[in-house]
């Protein structure tokens, strides 16, 4: 027989057990719209995380007081305005292209009645270039701002949007943080969503009026250092560099370091090996459900074989070989779970976009992305699924007794 | 003379149930001449059932010989026995055995498709139906043919192959006697057009009749009795 005729036999004897064979294609097509959905949902997710971190800025260290590697140093020195300006030392580290020391924390920021809590962060000018900020309308913080502590404040989309209902026409406005005024001189271009706080929901103030009027803090210290090196391949000479500064400024060459510097790439490093596990955790618990599906199939080839025993024994008579009768079986049963893989990834592609489009009305940056790959893992998958599952009554049929079989009532 | 088509010698068959052992036939020796038309009878539990499938190449016996058709068959594997089933051997059902999906043509055409024949196979198999008189009824699938209309499928079924042996167990058993005698006209008219060997096996006395020659099996062994 040929490969039509053997697609075409195994074709009629499924429709004829139409509903039989709906519920048990059922089985693989759940599985493997899962498994689609889950690896579209997880790619899709590891994409707007990863992006999040590299839309912080590039090319970025970040210098935190204190070291979690350590059970506690005794002294730890804070991290200071001068550590700051020694970093930004052009022939103490060469590699580094920015400095932005930062004080940050949350406020609530009033306006006529509105009440916004947010992120506020205290920075100098160089923070504006090192976050990628873009502005809307205004002016970034100068020196000057800086010299003065004056009260001067620029405003994230989200929080502008909330305060005044409007994103534009707000220099000049005056609104209130943790009780005291604030003028405000720009607005931030809106950099999208994330779920590490969005980068929209923030406040920037000068440091130095951060510190005497928003945030405690002590003389001169500050709580995250940012560094921008001049290019990708310079991150390590300019980690090296500026844990040398650190090291000679906080005097612990001998001991362990009281402070703790990650790059933009520990992030993205990590986050995308977490988010992989979490990637590999969702598709193996869709896998599972393939698995059942394809014990459906085997069930229900095996019941198969029971009440075609005659049929097959008639085969046999005349003239069909064990061959013919596996490849009969088998036929049905790949043939089963293929329908279902096909159904499978069209109900995965519309899960994923239902989700996609779910995530987009409620403003998260969120797209799932179906790859090709998981299409042909999944067709392939399930097409093994089918012939694994039916090998053992495809067997079982092959290896009837004709003389059994045809007497088989 | 002519020559035999099927040579037995010595043929025993002994079934082990167990720890005991059943000796269905106990040393059987038949030929049957090229065109003859010979019936098979005898009270269940003679063996009869036996000798239809070793006959057929369903089964193998357990000793001597059986040579079909000039090939010895006694002691071939599974799938060279399918393939003698398919060539040389056709059968005819007491309860039809078509595939009641498969139209007509479909279930003629079908012993063809084993044989790897690939083309006018339709042709052929629209050949067979109308030489047992189905010509219009092609299509049509067996739930919707009478009894003596399935018979007859099964009939253009067993001949596709134009086998050496046709083998009929109980060919008018479902059948009413009318149709049963249509049946049996049939095959005898057919037997007489392509000299087709044809083996009637039997309890019916009215259709051993029919045959020139009957073969009787009792506790495993025959004996015969010509009309």
């Amino acid at each position: 027989m040929n490969f039509l005729q053997i697609v075409d036999e195994a074709w009629s004897s499924l429709n004829a057990n139409k509903m039989r064979s709906i519920l048990t294609t059922l089985g693989i097509v759940i599985g493997v719209a899962a498994v689609i959905a889950m690896i579209a949902i997880g790619t899709g997710a590891q994409d707007t995380i990863l992006n999040q971190i590299s839309g912080i800025g590039t090319n970025l260290l970040f210098v935190f007081e204190g070291n979690e590697g350590s059970n506690g140093s005794t002294n730890v020195s804070p991290l200071t305005m001068q550590d700051a300006n020694a970093i930004g030392e052009v022939f103490a580290a060469p590699h580094v292209e920015l400095v932005a020391p930062v004080i940050q924390g949350s406020g609530i920021a009033k306006y006529s009645g509105e009440t916004k809590s947010t992120q506020i962060f205290g920075v100098t000018p160089e923070f504006q270039n090192i976050r990628n900020y873009e502005l809307t309308e205004g002016e970034f913080i100068s020196e000057e701002n800086i010299n003065g502590r004056a009260s001067v404040a620029l405003l994230g989309v989200d929080v502008a949007e909330k305060l005044f209902g409007q994103t534009e026409n707000l220099v000049g406005r005056t609104i209130t943080i943790e009780g005291q005024p604030f003028r405000i001189i720009g607005v931030l271009a809106p950099k999208g969503g994330g779920q590490f706080g969005s980068h929209d929901d923030v406040i920037l103030v000068p440091i130095s009026t951060a510190r005497s009027r928003l945030f405690t803090r002590e003389q001169g210290k500050v709580d995250i250092i940012y560094i921008k090196a001049i290019s990708a391949e310079s991150v390590p000479q300019a980690t090296s560099e500026v844990q040398e500064v650190l090291r000679k400024r906080h005097r612990t060459s001998l001991g362990e370091d009281d402070f703790t510097i990650y790059s933009q790439q520990d992030f993205l490093t990590l986050a995308s090996s977490i988010t992989n596990i979490f990637r590999i955790f969702l598709s193996g618990i869709a896998g599972i459900s393939l698995l059942v599906g394809g014990i459906g199939i085997m069930n229900i080839m095996l019941v198969s074989v029971t009440e075609r025993t005659k049929e097959i024994g008639l085969r046999k008579a005349i003239g069909a070989k064990k061959k013919d009768i596996l490849i009969q079986f088998l036929a049905e049963s790949s043939l089963l779970s293929m329908l279902g893989g096909i159904l499978g990834i069209i109900f995965g592609w519309i899960i994923s976009a239902l989700i996609g489009s779910f995530a987009a009305t409620q403003g998260i940056a969120f797209k799932p992305q179906v790859d090709l790959g998981a299409i042909f893992l999944a067709t392939l998958f399930s097409t093994a699924v089918g012939l694994f599952f039916g090998i053992y009554p495809a067997n079982k049929a092959a290896n009837l007794e004709p003389v059994e079989a045809l007497r088989h009532e | 003379m002519k020559e035999n088509v099927i040579k037995i010698k010595d043929l025993t068959k002994v079934y082990k149930m167990g720890e005991v052992e059943v000796h269905a036939l106990r040393g059987v020796t038949l030929n049957i001449q090229q065109g003859e038309i010979i019936s098979i009878m005898g009270p269940s539990g003679s063996g009869k059932s036996t000798l239809m499938n070793i006959l057929g190449c369903l089964d193998r016996p357990t000793s001597g010989k059986y040579i079909l058709d000039g090939k010895n068959v006694s002691n071939l594997d599974d799938d060279e026995l399918a393939n003698i089933r398919n060539q040389k051997v056709g059968f005819v059902f007491q309860n039809f055995n078509l595939l009641s999906r498969s139209t007509a043509l479909a279930n003629v055409e079908l012993p063809l498709r084993y044989a790897g024949i690939h083309e006018d196979r339709m042709a052929l198999a629209q050949k067979a139906l109308e030489n047992v008189g189905l010509g219009d009824r092609v299509n049509h699938k067996p739930p919707e043919l009478s009894g003596g209309q399935q018979q007859r499928v099964a009939i253009a079924r067993a001949l596709i192959n134009n086998p050496a042996i046709i083998l009929a167990d109980e060919p008018t058993g479902n059948l009413d006697s009318k149709s049963g005698k249509e049946i049996m006209e049939l095959l005898l008219g057919l037997n007489k057009e392509y000299g087709t060997t044809l083996i009637i096996v039997t309890h019916d006395p009215k259709i051993a009749k029919f045959t020139a020659r009957t073969v009787h099996i009792f506790d495993g062994k025959i004996k015969e009795s010509r009309s």
